[in-house]
């Protein structure tokens, strides 16, 4: 069963010729078939987490370990974790002019399968897949994420989510941008996947509202860079009433 | 309008419209001497000339001072064109020789006054090609001053592909005469040798209703500049510059564009795309565009962009448009210049992909509509396999 270890992680970043440290000592274990959900309010380091488990180069691991099945993913390369099962939504995702997206759904599934995947089936099962999550199919023949509006590119994710198939899914704020509609096909994009029972899920949200169509089996919050506390899913009805407000203005903030 | 975006150090992108009168067309002022055909009307330049400041004069082996001197052999032109087309080399009286246009440099009126063999190349009237007619210009190691003629009767249509290979010192001249109602297509490949240098003007002259289409693509060299040229002899012309380059570590490629909208109702669009890598890596592009003052509905349009994937590679951009009539149909400009995108390396790296197979999608995919707008098929795959080899070689 995989398993992704985080263990008092610390990560910097160069801004303004000074260097900050933003997460100071996240402990967090998700295994395969679990969701836990991290919320947290603006600023407190999400995606400074999403990202330096992805290992974009703005951040700086100083200290801590990651381990997905026992082997260090901070050692790997950005590819070499995605290729290990490492999947990150995006909060941003990023427009590459001149690249369709099928070319891009392509050779990543190739790079992440090990092999090109079967023509025939693999433009069924994309044709299939994006029907699921109502994208149209000329979305296809566009460049990525180019001209997407924000719902369309939240699609795009889960899309890639539902192809790659990984052992553990980062989903930085994929709720955020969405009206209800959005929310929900996304939402049950996400649950098909988590169905499987072969995924652990990182649902990283501010909101507790996509927390009604994916239940979470653990919720911790996220402040000043760190886990302040954690629970079951009682705790974001908690969230809900009372807000950040105890964990920004108590020690918990840096 | 010219934008930066990320612009790499050293790196400049500046943008003009003039609304000029007539008298004053800074297009004309901006060149050291009036257009001629005898070297002996320009100076000898010393590199502070508005038309040379860009490039490094002591890399051109002498074509700008008089001192390269022709080999002889060392250049060999092979031209291969389908039946119906006339194919002949003539001697420097014959009368068919510039008539698209007359040096403006030191180096195109050098080239005029010192060849001794032109090729000329006649497509009669009405005549659609269905093949490509290809000139090979290969060099081993000499130096050589070119002139050569395409010209197309009316509504006659071809394409014609010439490819520059192998080691050269070459200076030269290309005419273009499209008679009325005629389609030309011209692909210039330049996949010189490491030590090649290569200057050469292209004229084209666009007659009425006649579409003119020009794809240079400069890979290869230690300097290339070309000075693509078109005017019109008449309205409802159409003219579209295409241009692909790739300037690795040390190498100078330089493209410099005039479009003459000297008749009404005739259109241009330009749009050249530029990949850099490597130290010292220096792509120039100077974009000209006049609207004269009798040429009412022009619509034109020009395009550089650059993408810098390493530090050390430098880009000078000038597009500059000059309009002397308000009475058109559009006119406008871009330019941009950026470093490579850290973000999107990421996000494809992110997906499995690694990081070579990512550069290689980003840059291609940089260029990919620019290929798609080619129209000859062989072509199209060549350079995108060329372009994959000089991403590899960069990893190399
Ligand atoms: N690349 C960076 N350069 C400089 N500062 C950064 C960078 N990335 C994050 N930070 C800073 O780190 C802190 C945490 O940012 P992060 O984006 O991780 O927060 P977040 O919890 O995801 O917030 P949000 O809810 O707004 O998405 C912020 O103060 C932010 O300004
Ligand atoms: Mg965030």
């Amino acid at each position: 069963m995989a398993t992704l270890e985080i263990r008092d992680l610390h990560v910097t970043v160069e801004a303004d010729n000074a260097t900050k440290e933003i997460l100071k000592g996240v402990d967090l274990t998700v295994k395969q078939g679990e969701t836990h959900a991290i919320m947290g309010p603006n600023g407190s380091g999400k995606s400074t987490l999403a990202y330096s488990l992805a290992g974009h180069p703005k951040y700086t691991i100083t200290g801590g370990t990651v381990t997905l099945d026992g082997e260090d993913v901070i050692e790997m390369s950005v590819d070499e974790r995605a290729r290990a099962g490492l999947f990150l939504a995006m909060q941003y995702p990023v427009e590459v002019p001149g690249v369709s997206v099928s070319n891009f759904l392509r050779t990543s599934a190739t790079a992440i399968r090990g092999e090109a995947p079967k023509l025939r089936t693999w433009v069924k099962e994309v044709k299939e897949a994006m029907e699921r999550l109502n994208m149209d199919p000329s979305f296809a023949e566009r460049n990525v994420n180019e001209g997407f509006s924000g719902g369309e590119k939240k699609r795009h994710e889960i899309l890639q989510l539902e192809l790659l198939k990984p052992k553990v899914a980062i989903l930085d704020e994929t709720d955020s941008g969405l009206d209800v509609d959005a929310l929900r096909v996304v939402s049950e994009g996400v649950n098909r996947v988590r169905e499987t029972g072969e995924v652990g899920t990182l649902l990283i949200t501010h909101y507790t509202r996509i927390l009604r169509y994916i239940k979470p089996d653990h919720v911790h919050v996220f402040a000043g860079g760190k886990i302040v506390e954690s629970g079951g899913a009682e705790l974001a009805d908690k969230l809900e009433n009372e807000g950040y407000e105890a964990y920004t203005k108590g020690g918990a903030s840096a | 309008m010219a934008e930066a975006q990320n612009l790499p150090v050293g790196s400049t992108t500046a943008g003009a419209i003039a609304v000029a009168a007539e008298a004053d067309s800074t297009v004309a002022t901006r060149m050291s001497a009036p257009p001629s055909f005898d070297v002996a009307d320009f100076p000898v330049p010393n590199g502070r000339e508005e038309e040379w400041r860009f490039t490094p004069l002591e890399r051109l082996r002498g074509l700008h001072d008089g001192t390269a001197v022709a080999t002889g052999t060392g250049v060999k032109v092979d031209v291969q064109a389908p039946e119906g087309v006339t194919v002949e080399t003539v001697g420097r009286d014959d009368a068919r020789l510039g008539r698209a246009g007359t040096p403006v440099d030191r180096i195109a009126a050098q080239a005029y006054s010192a060849f001794e063999q032109a090729s000329v190349v006649t497509v009669p009237k009405e005549t659609a090609l269905t093949e490509p007619i290809r000139i090979a210009v290969h060099g081993e190691g000499g130096t050589a001053f070119g002139h050569t003629v395409v010209e197309l009767g009316a509504f006659a249509e071809a394409v014609v592909v010439i490819d520059h290979t192998g080691d050269a010192v070459l200076a030269a001249n290309v005419d273009y005469v499209l008679g009325d109602g005629a389609k030309l297509t011209v692909v210039s490949v330049q996949d010189w040798d490491d030590k090649a240098v290569h200057v050469a003007q292209h004229n084209a002259v666009v007659g009425r209703d006649a579409s003119f289409k020009s794809v240079v693509v400069t890979f290869g060299g230690d300097v290339v500049r070309l000075h693509p040229r078109v005017n019109y002899a008449g309205t409802g012309g159409e003219a579209e510059l295409f241009g692909l380059y790739f300037t690795d570590k040390g190498q100078h490629q330089e493209h410099r564009l005039l479009v003459d909208h000297n008749e009404p109702h005739c259109k241009s669009n330009v749009v050249y795309k530029g990949a850099l890598q490597g130290d010292d890596a220096h792509a120039v592009w100077i974009g000209d565009v006049l609207i004269e003052a009798r040429a009412e509905g022009t619509d034109t349009y020009e395009m550089n962009r650059n993408l810098v994937l390493t530090d050390g590679a430098r880009v000078d951009s000038v597009p500059n448009l000059e309009i002397e009539t308000g009475e058109i149909v559009g006119a406008g400009h871009a330019s941009a210049t950026g470093r490579f995108d850290d973000e999107q390396l990421f996000y494809l790296m992110a997906r499995g992909i690694p990081e070579y197979e990512a550069r290689r999608l980003v840059v291609r995919g940089f260029f990919a509509e620019l290929v798609q707008q080619i129209g000859v098929a062989d072509i199209e795959e060549r350079l995108l396999a060329k372009i994959d080899e000089e991403l590899e070689a960069s990893v190399a």
